[in-house]
C-alpha cells in the first residue's frame, strides 16, 4: 500500500470523528450550555433563575399568548393549506404549476417583510386602500396590530407549509383505493370523507405540528404587529429583554427560551409520532392522479384559486410597493407623489443599509458554502454508513433548525459571550457569531437536498470506483460530487435565500456595523420609517424572486423535488 | 347481471390513440377475458368501462343504460360496476368488515341488513371470522379474496377484474382460478377478465378477446381462438403459433384445402369460402409437426435441441427456407440425428383467413 493511500485512509477514518465534534460544536454544545444556563446559572445548581423568571406575570402572559397565536395561526394555515392541497392534487383544475410556484411563494419571503406588507395593506393610511377608493377614518388604530393581526399572518405565512406537506401525502396516495372508493358508490365528498381524510391523516398531524413549532418560534410577524400593541410572545418578551437589559439578562431570558424549547418540542415529538412508521402496506401502483373532474366548477375553483394567490401575494406586495412610492408616510400615493427617493435612500443614502446588504449577501453565501461542504460529506455517512453515532449527529443537524431561532440564538450567545479559549477573543458582538448560527440554524436546509441526492444514487457507482482502486476523497472528487452537485447546488440556494432575509436570530445577535437586512427593515419600521422599511423590503423580495426564477430557468439541472417552489 | 356493449370505442392521450373502433358485446353472464400484450390497451379499456377514463368516441352501454359516449358520461360511483383491482386496492385504515361493508354503508344500507350481507358474502369466500382483523394482517390469498368480496356484496351488474391474479404465488394462482369459475357459474354475473397470462385466459374465460396496440384482433371462444387465429398477430401469440408462408392450391371443400408449404404439398384446415391464391400465410402449432422418416418430408437443419424433462424441443429451420425458425417437441432425440438434418412431417395447419 503506497503512503498516499494511507493517508488516504487515515483521512477517511478521521472524517467521522472531525464530523462529530463539528455537530456537536453547533448544536450539542450551544443547546447543553443553555440547559446548564437555566438549572445552573454561573455554575452552580440552583433554581433561582427558573423561580425568578417564572415569578413574573410577563413570563406567563407571554406564554399564554404564544400558545394563542400559534394555535390560531396553525389553524388558519392547516384550514388554507389543506384546502389549496387537496383542490391542486385531487382535481382538474388548471394552470397548476404556476399556481403552485405563487402559492408556495410566500414560504421564502420572511414573516417580518409578510408583516409589514400587510401592515400597509390595512393601515388607516394605506395608500393601496386610498389608489382603491377606500377611505378609512384617519387615526384609527390598524387592526393588523392585535391577537387576530397576528394569527391572521401566521396562517397566511404557514399555509405553503401545510400545502407541501400534505401534498407530499396526497401524491403517494395509490389512485385504486380512490377509484375502488368510487366504484363502490362514493360521491367525491364521501371519498374524501372516508377513505382520502384517514389515509392522510399522519401527513396532517405532521403537517399541524410542524405548522405550531413554526408559529410558536416565529419571531418577525409578532415583533412587527404585537409590540405596538404590546402585545408579547415569548420571542419577542426575550428580545425586548436582551435589548433593555443586554447580558445581564442572560439567565432570565434563557430560561424563557427554554419554555419556549419545550412548547416547540411538544409539537416536534408529536410530528415524529404521526410520520414514524408510515404506512407501506399498500402495493403502490401509480399515485391517485386527480381523480375527481370538476366539470362547470372547473373555471370557477380555478378563479378562487387565484383570488387566493391575488390575495396572499398580489396584495402585499402591492401594498409594499405603494408606501416605497410616498415621499413621507400618510401622503397618497399619485402620479405627482410617487417617487423613487426611498430607494435611493436604502440603497445608496443609507451607511447602516449598505452595510447590512454587503453583510446579509456575505453572510449567506459563506453559510451556504460551509453548509454545503458539510452536506455533501455528512450526507455521505447518514445516506451508506448506519450507526448509532449517526442517528445522533442527524438529530444534531436537525435540532437548531427545529427549535425556534430565538432559542439558538441565546444559545449562541451564552457559548460566545465569553472569550474563547485559547484565542481570547470573544466573537461576541461580532459578524462571526451571525455566522455560527446561521451555520447551525441552516444545515439542515442544505443537507435534506443532499441527503435526498445520494438516497437515489445507485451505491454501486462509489463501489466499482472503490474496488478501482479510488481512495475516499478521489471517489468523492471524481465520481460523488460530479453526481451529487445538482442536489448540493439545490440546497446552497435554499440556504442562501432563507439566510439572506433572515431576521429571528440576528435581532438578537447583531451588533452596529454587524447588521442584516432583516434587522435594518425592521429597525426602520420601529422608527416609524415605514417607507424606507418597504422599500428596502421589497428590494430583498426581487432578490428572493430573481433567485427562485433562476432555479427555475435551470430546469432540468436541479433535482425533482429538492426546490419546494417547484412542482 | 347485464349485457355489455361497446360499440366503435376510441380513446387517446394526446396525441397517442390507445385504443381504436374496439367493438366488443359480452352477453349477459358471460366471462369474457381480454387478452394482450402489455400495453395493448386493456387495462385503458376496463377503466373506461368503470367509468374512470372519459371516451374519445364509439359508446359504452351497460344493461339498458348509456354510460360513456355520445356527451353521457356516468361517473364510476353511478354504475354499479364492481372491480377487482391487481393491487386489491384494500383500504389500510379499514378492518376486513370495513373493506367489505363501504359500498353498503355509502348507499346508506342500515347497519343491521350491512352486517348480515357482510357475513354472507365473507362465509362464501371462506373468510368467517376474520372481518376484525387489518388487510395488513392478511396473506396474499385471503386479501385477493377480500378484494373479490368487496366487490361482490354490492352485487354488481358487471363485475371487471383488472389481472386478479398476477400479485399471487403460482401454486395459488390455479386454486383462486378455480374459485373464480365456481363463483361465476354459480352467480352468472358479467365479467370481464383483463390479463396478459393466455393459460389464464384459456381456463377460465366463455370468450377471449385479442387486443394489440389498441385494436381488437379477434373475439372467440378459446378453442376457436386456438385452433382458427384470425390474424398472424393472433397466430403468433396464442399458442406459441409459427406463421410460415404457403401458396394454396385449390378452394376450400369441407372446410379444408390443399396448400403448397416448405416445399411440399398438404391438407390444411381453412376458413369456409377460402379461395386458392399466392399470397397465403399458414399457422402451425408445435402438435401440428412431427419427425418424418428421414428422407421424406420437409427437409431441416436442426438448430438447437433443449431437454424438457420427458422429452425435447427441437429448433429446426427449413432448407427451403433458412429464416423460418419452426419448433416441435420430440420424445427422443438419438435416433433423429444425421449429421445436424432432420426431416419432417406437418400433420395439420390453419390458412390464416384474408392473408
Amino acid at each position: 500500500m503506497t503512503a498516499a493511500r494511507l493517508a488516504s485512509r487515515a483521512g477517511e477514518r478521521a472524517l467521522l470523528p472531525c464530523l462529530a465534534l463539528l455537530l456537536a460544536a453547533l448544536s450539542i454544545l450551544p443547546f447543553g450550555r443553555l440547559l446548564t444556563e437555566g438549572v445552573a446559572p454561573k455554575g452552580v445548581p440552583s433554581f433561582d433563575a427558573i423561580a425568578a423568571a417564572l415569578g413574573r406575570s410577563s413570563t406567563w402572559v407571554a406564554t399564554i399568548h404564544s400558545l394563542e397565536v400559534a394555535i390560531g395561526g396553525t389553524v388558519v394555515a392547516v384550514l388554507l393549506g389543506s384546502a389549496v392541497a387537496l383542490t391542486v392534487t385531487l382535481t382538474d383544475a388548471r394552470l397548476r404549476s404556476a399556481f403552485i410556484f405563487c402559492f408556495v411563494l410566500p414560504l421564502m419571503i420572511p414573516p417580518q417583510v409578510t408583516a409589514l406588507a400587510w401592515l400597509q395593506v390595512m393601515a388607516p393610511s394605506s395608500p393601496l386602500l386610498g389608489l382603491l377608493g377606500f377611505e378609512p377614518r384617519l387615526g384609527a388604530p390598524n387592526p393588523l396590530y392585535s391577537r387576530q393581526g397576528i394569527i391572521l399572518i401566521l396562517g397566511l405565512q404557514y399555509a405553503p407549509l401545510v400545502f407541501l406537506a400534505l401534498r407530499a401525502g396526497l401524491r403517494g396516495l395509490p389512485g385504486d383505493l380512490v377509484e375502488a372508493a368510487r366504484a363502490a358508490g362514493g360521491r367525491p365528498w364521501t371519498v374524501l370523507r372516508t377513505i382520502i381524510l384517514p389515509l392522510m391523516a399522519p401527513h396532517l398531524v405532521a403537517a399541524t405540528a410542524l405548522s405550531f413549532v413554526s408559529c410558536v418560534g416565529n419571531f418577525g410577524i409578532p415583533a412587527f404587529l404585537g409590540i405596538p400593541a404590546n402585545y408579547l410572545v415569548l420571542p419577542t418578551l426575550i428580545y425586548q429583554r436582551l435589548a433593555g437589559l443586554g447580558p445581564t439578562a442572560l439567565s432570565e431570558v434563557s430560561v424563557l427560551a427554554l419554555v419556549i424549547g419545550l412548547i416547540a418540542l411538544s409539537g416536534i415529538v408529536l410530528q415524529g409520532l404521526a410520520t414514524r412508521g408510515r404506512d407501506s402496506r399498500t402495493t403502490m401502483l401509480s399515485a391517485a392522479s386527480r381523480p375527481f373532474a370538476l366539470g362547470v366548477w372547473q373555471r370557477p375553483v380555478t378563479w378562487v384559486m387565484w383570488l387566493v394567490v391575488a390575495v396572499m401575494l398580489g396584495l402585499p406586495v402591492l401594498g409594499l410597493l405603494s408606501t416605497s412610492l410616498v415621499p413621507a408616510y400618510g401622503v397618497a400615493l399619485s402620479a405627482a407623489s410617487a417617487t423613487l427617493e426611498n430607494y435611493n435612500f436604502v440603497l445608496f443614502g443609507h451607511a447602516a443599509s449598505r452595510r447590512a446588504m454587503v453583510n446579509s449577501f456575505l453572510l449567506a453565501a459563506a453559510a451556504a458554502v460551509i453548509i454545503i461542504a458539510i452536506s455533501v460529506v455528512l450526507a455521505y455517512f447518514l445516506v451508506w454508513r448506519r450507526s448509532v453515532l449517526l442517528s445522533v449527529l442527524n438529530l444534531a443537524a436537525e435540532l437548531p433548525y427545529a427549535v425556534p431561532g430565538v432559542v439558538l440564538a441565546i444559545a449562541s450567545i451564552l457559548v460566545f459571550l465569553k472569550p474563547l479559549p485559547f484565542f481570547g477573543v470573544s466573537l461576541y458582538n461580532t459578524v462571526w457569531i451571525i455566522l455560527f448560527a446561521y451555520v447551525a440554524r441552516f444545515l439542515v436546509l442544505g443537507l435534506r437536498p443532499v441527503v435526498g441526492g445520494y438516497s437515489q444514487l445507485d451505491r454501486g457507482l462509489e463501489e466499482a470506483a472503490q474496488v478501482a482502486g479510488a481512495g475516499f476523497f478521489t471517489r468523492l472528487r471524481t465520481i460523488i460530487l460530479p453526481v451529487i452537485s445538482p442536489s448540493a447546488v439545490a440546497g446552497g440556494f435554499l440556504v442562501f435565500m432563507t439566510a439572506f432575509n433572515e431576521l429571528t436570530v440576528s435581532a438578537l445577535l447583531w451588533s452596529s456595523g454587524a447588521e442584516t437586512l432583516g434587522v435594518v427593515v425592521f429597525g426602520f419600521e420601529q422608527g416609524g420609517e415605514s417607507t424606507y422599511a418597504s422599500a428596502l423590503a421589497l428590494v430583498t423580495v426581487v432578490v428572493t424572486l430573481a433567485l427562485m426564477l433562476a432555479t427555475l430557468a435551470a430546469g432540468r439541472a436541479m433535482p425533482k423535488g429538492a426546490l419546494p417552489w417547484r412542482d | 347481471m347485464a349485457r355489455l356493449i361497446l360499440d366503435r370505442v376510441s380513446k387517446s392521450f394526446g396525441s397517442q390513440e390507445v385504443l381504436s373502433g374496439v367493438g366488443i358485446d359480452v352477453a349477459d353472464g358471460e366471462l369474457l377475458a381480454v387478452l394482450g400484450p402489455s400495453g395493448c390497451g386493456k387495462t385503458t379499456l376496463l377503466r373506461l368501462v368503470a367509468g374512470f377514463e372519459t371516451l374519445n368516441g364509439g359508446t359504452i352501454d351497460i344493461g339498458e343504460r348509456r354510460v360513456s359516449g355520445n356527451g353521457v358520461h356516468i361517473p364510476p360511483e353511478d354504475r354499479r360496476v364492481g372491480i377487482v383491482f391487481q393491487s386489491y386496492a384494500l383500504w389500510p385504515h379499514l378492518t376486513v368488515d370495513g373493506n367489505v361493508e363501504y359500498a353498503l354503508r355509502v348507499a346508506g344500507m342500515a347497519a343491521e341488513e350491512r352486517r348480515r350481507r357482510v357475513a354472507d358474502v365473507l362465509a362464501k369466500i371462506g373468510l368467517t371470522g376474520f372481518g376484525d382483523r387489518r388487510p395488513a394482517e392478511l396473506s396474499g390469498g385471503q386479501r385477493q379474496r377480500v378484494a373479490l368480496a368487496r366487490c361482490l356484496v354490492m352485487e354488481p351488474s358487471l363485475v371487471l377484474l383488472d389481472e386478479p391474479l398476477a400479485n399471487l404465488d403460482v401454486h395459488l394462482r390455479a386454486s383462486v382460478e378455480a374459485e373464480f369459475v365456481d363463483f361465476h357459474r354459480r352467480t352468472g354475473t358479467t365479467m370481464i377478465y383483463i390479463t396478459h397470462d393466455q393459460a389464464e385466459a384459456m381456463a377460465l374465460a366463455d370468450r377471449i378477446a385479442v387486443l394489440d396496440q389498441g385494436v381488437l384482433m379477434q373475439i372467440a371462444p378459446p378453442s376457436q381462438l386456438y385452433a382458427e387465429p384470425a390474424n398472424e398477430m393472433v397466430a403468433g401469440f396464442v399458442g406459441r403459433g409459427m406463421v410460415v408462408p404457403a401458396v394454396v392450391l385449390g378452394e376450400e371443400r369441407g372446410g379444408r384445402c390443399r396448400v403448397s408449404v416448405l416445399g411440399i404439398e398438404v391438407t390444411v384446415r381453412c376458413a369456409p369460402g377460402q379461395r386458392a391464391g399466392r399470397q397465403a400465410k399458414l399457422c402451425f402449432r408445435p402438435r401440428d409437426l412431427g419427425l418424418a422418416a428421414y428422407g421424406d418430408g420437409v427437409p431441416c437443419r436442426l438448430a438447437r435441441s433443449i431437454y424438457q424433462g420427458g422429452g425435447f424441443r427441437l429448433e429446426i429451420r427449413p432448407e427451403v427456407a433458412p429464416e423460418i425458425m419452426l419448433t416441435l417437441d420430440v420424445p427422443e432425440i438419438t435416433a433423429i440425428d444425421h449429421g445436424g438434418m432432420v426431416s419432417i412431417g406437418i400433420r395439420d395447419g390453419w390458412v390464416i383467413p384474408g392473408s
